[in-house]
């Protein structure tokens, strides 16, 4: 028997992190880093008699992003309050878009096209709104269960999120990463959210398996953690059933140290929100010539600079997709190409040597200080021979993290290819005058030579060609290679 | 002879080059407070005496506009590093970190807030009766209310406690409480006063307003604290530069400006006998002084109050929902305790049983399934008074008596929540059309004064208060004494 489909939605939260101020009051958006309820005020403190004053910016880049998903964007803009207890919420409401009388989201509809388990595949989306995101509880114990008291930071209340729901199309874990990896990349390009940062998106994932009830796993917040949640989920319910259980509709948790989901425990969390229209905040109209206005601001759309990459530069698919997979790592490229030439080489360092670098550390391209022109000149060094490949690999990381000149580098250090053959000639003559066992070893067996020519790199400081100083040795020795 | 008897822009005429005169005419206030507080309960917080001398000196000093004046501020009004409690045990010692605009802006004008006055429970009342620091009375008849739920501020101005104070009106809060106290109350059009810092009751609804001896205070006031407010996003610019000039000089040898006033049959009915006659009386003097008189029939009206308060439980149920948060005001150690109990206990504990009862109403409207039954149909409701309305409006003012009956006694209205509510009849239609509104004295009946109502399109604040202030100087009965003991 096969097992039956999984049909999987999300409900994507998305920080808008490249504003200046939160979604309803002009607080940094930024409280990364601040002291615990420093970056506060009367309005995302909820403080009696305050008022929201919503980010027109935000309510922009949610435009941007419906555009690019092909959604409908409606004529009005209407901010519901949605009601619960609980202190991360000081208000006593979250102020939020829904769908219903008297409602309207910023946009409904439109899809993004994904690469699923069987073929290209369109997700579609149901609406897209904007929020604010609630304070940060911290649990002393990790766990609300086992912490006699809790912590609770406002700086993060009120920060603007954009939320994406939709249509239950996924039908596996993997599809569900490489959809949402599809839409982190997009919001990127749109210069709505920079993904990388923590916390920049949490996932609510709608999980049944075909014929079952729906269950809720809320709160995920990482790519891994998805797939993990949804992988974990489908196995339970699919065990559930198999021994001829029922899945019950209810709300879980996500703990990605067990690495399991758990019932909620917060019954009063769910389902009676009594949404109505915020009475302090007047619907703002969306006329035709906003959205023309920001459609024709839009950015180049990932796909669109992919497909770009394989026609302009003769770049493959996969390499194309992997360069336009964060926006700057693309227009870093896209800089370096432009002062360099050779697309292919350049997208071959950033691949291989460069992205390993960034991704040991978490993939993070804030943490890049290299500039497109001290990649450019480093490419031109080993080009002019000037230093050798180990030598690129070596300094690389200080030129990337360190944002060091490889130029000034290569003089300071004295990492000079030696380019005389005289000097190797001498290097490889004391090598052998200083290990005759070894020459020994090496006339035998012509594998053992690579001790001999370790020794002579050894003293060149990785500045030579190895080829170079083999065929040097094997010469001296008389062998044949 | 003394100036506590004054209209505030006297006052502050009397004072701007008179320092002495100043501190004179505070501590005369302050005797005043003495002499009747006790038996009036008009203020919740007084300020020390010497802080206010202080800072009104400071204000003169300065040369600001208002010269040091004091004056009252209703207790949901919130004002920077003094306890603002909405007259309830859940915020009994709420001190705000930040002033309201209305209050910074009368501040920046040099005036100086004398104290926070007393009002019905989060605004939730119509008589002052549902205080947590227990009920006011009637100036003219300390048996009787003096209306709510600005009520505190009603009872300071009429009995000379201060020479004007803010009020905040959702379904007639400034209105009510001004024609039982015998004073002029102004409830201006939907956002022509800034709400950033009024602690939210029903905001579609909620207004500041002025309480003031006549008409002319309160223009002047008005143009201190009007104009749009970047933090409110629903407030309005009122366009009233230079009004205090033109308001003051009407009566001064020109032609009163004349009115047609819009009598809807509909706001006359269920009027006590006596609050008609004498209502009717003094239109019948305006009309008799070349003002137009039209009735109609507005069949709609009779819905208004059901659509009024399905309106405001549903907004107060959502804005009252902010309490229990141990950020501010009442709060327990909340160890060992879930976060719902917690919540649980300080909202039991914290509301009066008005508010509860409002909220609990409210929180039933909003639920699921019954949204669009209830609060969708009010908006209907209120859509259809607009419509029906506003062309009345765009001919003349509709005038009716203030309150359909005249001040019950204490408790006589608060066991009945029915016939409480029914005291808004009159006052809800500005709030829910948006329209601003003025009560003033259009005469005696019991030796209580009766209020008129006064109703105009929604900006038309400026020709309002004129027209308001043509018929003080006809019917002439500002500036009113309530004989005290």
């Amino acid at each position: 028997m096969t097992p039956q489909k999984a049909v999987i939605g999300l409900e994507i939260h998305i920080q808008v992190n490249t504003v200046r101020s939160k979604m309803f009051c002009t607080c940094s958006q930024d409280y990364r880093g601040a002291p615990p309820n420093t970056n506060v005020c009367p309005v995302c403190l909820g403080l009696p008699g305050s008022l929201p004053v919503p980010n027109r910016e935000v309510i922009r880049k949610a435009i941007m992003l419906a555009l690019a998903l092909g959604s409908k964007v409606l004529d009005k803009v209407v901010f519901v309050r949605k009601h619960y207890f609980y202190p991360d919420l000081p208000k006593g409401y979250q102020i939020s878009q829904h769908r219903g009388p008297g409602m309207a989201p910023i946009a409904v509809g439109g899809s993004l096209e994904i690469e699923g388990d069987s073929g290209p595949k369109r997700i579609r989306m149901r609406r897209i709104g904007v929020e604010e995101d609630p304070a940060r509880i911290t649990y002393p114990s990790g766990d609300p269960t086992r912490s006699s008291y809790s912590l609770i930071d406002y700086n993060r209340s009120g920060v603007p999120l954009i939320e994406v729901v939709t249509e239950p199309d996924l039908s596996s874990p993997k599809e569900a990463r490489v959809f949402m990896e599809k839409l982190l990349e997009l919001v990127d390009h749109l210069g709505i959210s920079n993904p990388d940062l923590e916390g920049a998106f949490r996932v609510d994932v709608n999980i049944s398996i075909e014929g079952g009830e729906r269950v809720e796993v809320k709160n995920i917040g990482s790519l891994k953690d998805i797939e993990k949640a949804i992988s974990y989920e489908v196995v339970r319910q699919r065990a559930v059933l198999a021994a001829g259980g029922k899945i019950q509709r209810e709300t879980r948790h996500w703990d990605p140290v067990k690495g399991v989901t758990i019932v909620s425990r917060y019954k009063e969390l769910e389902e009676e929100y009594r949404y109505f229209p915020d009475p302090d905040l007047p619907p703002i109209a969306i006329t035709s010539s906003i959205v023309e206005e920001i459609a024709s601001k839009m950015p180049e759309l990932p796909w669109h600079r992919a497909e770009r990459y394989v026609k302009i530069y003769g770049l493959t698919r996969y390499v194309s997709r992997v360069l336009v997979s964060r926006k700057r790592l693309s227009e870093f490229f896209e800089e370096v190409v432009k002062i360099y030439g050779d697309p292919r080489r350049v997208a071959d360092l950033l691949i291989n040597d460069f992205l390993g670098i960034v991704n040991e550390r978490g993939g993070n391209l804030d943490m890049v200080k290299a500039s497109p022109q001290s990649i450019a000149k480093l490419l031109s060094l080993m080009d002019q021979g000037v230093i050798s490949v180990k030598i690129m690999k070596m300094i690389l990381e200080r030129v990337v993290l360190g944002g060091e000149d490889p130029e000034e580098i290569v003089v300071r250090e004295n990492l000079k290819v030696i380019a005389s053959d005289e000097e190797l000639e001498e290097l490889a003559e004391k090598v052998i005058k200083e290990n005759p066992k070894a020459v020994e070893d090496a006339k035998k067996n012509p594998k053992a030579i690579n001790y001999l020519v370790g020794q002579v790199m050894k003293l060149t400081r990785g500045r030579a060609d190895p080829q170079k100083i083999a065929a040097i040795i094997r010469r001296k020795l008389s062998i044949g290679s | 002879m003394s100036l506590v008897n004054k209209q505030l822009r006297y006052v502050v005429e009397a004072v701007r080059d008179n320092r002495e005169a100043l501190s004179e005419y505070i501590y005369r206030l302050y005797e005043r407070i003495e002499r009747y507080e006790e038996k009036l309960k008009g203020f919740i917080t007084l300020r020390p005496a010497d802080t206010v001398i202080r800072e009104a000196l400071e204000a003169n000093r300065l040369g600001k506009p208002l010269a040091g004046i004091p004056i009252a501020v209703k207790d949901n009004i919130s004002t920077e590093g003094i306890r603002t409690t909405c007259a309830s045990a859940i915020l009994e010692n709420y001190i705000p970190p930040y002033d309201a605009t209305v209050v910074k802006r009368l501040r920046e004008a040099g005036a100086v807030i004398i104290g926070k006055t007393n009002m019905d429970e989060f605004a939730m009342g119509s008589t002052t009766e549902t205080s947590y620091f227990g009920p006011s009375r009637n100036p003219w008849d300390p048996s009787r209310v003096p209306g709510g739920s600005s009520g505190g501020s009603g009872v300071v101005v009429s009995a000379y406690m201060a020479p004007a104070a803010l009020g905040s009106d959702t379904g007639g809060s400034v209105r009510n409480p001004a024609a039982y106290t015998g004073i002029f109350g102004y409830k201006p059009t939907y956002g022509g006063l800034s709400r950033y810092g009024l602690i939210a009751y029903a905001s579609s609804l909620d207004q500041i307003g002025l309480m003031t001896r006549d008409s002319v205070d309160a223009a002047l006031l008005l143009e201190y604290i009007a104009g749009e407010d970047p933090r409110d996003p629903t407030s309005l610019d009122l366009r009233v530069g230079g009004l205090f000039k033109e308001i003051s000089s009407l009566g001064e040898g020109r032609d009163l400006p004349k009115a047609r006033l819009v009598i809807v049959k509909e706001m006359w009915s269920g009027v006590e006998d006596h609050v008609f006659k004498t209502t009717m009386n003094a239109v019948d003097k305006l009309s008799s002084e070349g003002f137009e008189v039209e009735e109609v029939s507005v069949p709609e009206v009779s819905y208004a109050l059901p659509a009024y308060y399905v309106i405001a439980f549903a907004e107060a149920s959502s804005n009252l929902s902010r309490y229990g948060i141990p950020l501010y005001g009442l709060s327990k150690d909340p160890e060992n305790t879930s976060w719902i109990d917690y919540y649980s206990e300080i909202r039991s504990k914290g509301f009066g049983k008005e508010v509860k009862r409002r909220i609990m109403l409210g929180s039933f409207i909003l639920s699921a399934g019954y949204y669009e039954q209830y609060y969708i149909k009010a908006l209907k409701v209120r859509r259809l008074l607009r419509d029906r309305l506003l062309p009345l409006l765009r001919r003349g003012y509709i005038a009716s008596p203030t309150m359909p009956i005249q001040p019950p006694r204490l408790g006589e209205a608060i066991e009945d929540p029915l016939r409480l509510y029914a005291m808004d009849i009159e006052t809800v239609i500005p709030n829910l059309i948006g329209s601003p509104a003025i009560s003033l004295v259009a005469g005696f009946a019991n030796s209580l004064p009766v209020g008129l109502q006064l109703i105009g399109p929604p900006l038309g604040d400026r020709d309002l208060l004129l027209i308001a202030r043509t018929i003080e100087i006809i019917i002439g009965l500002s500036n009113l004494s309530p004989q005290m003991g």
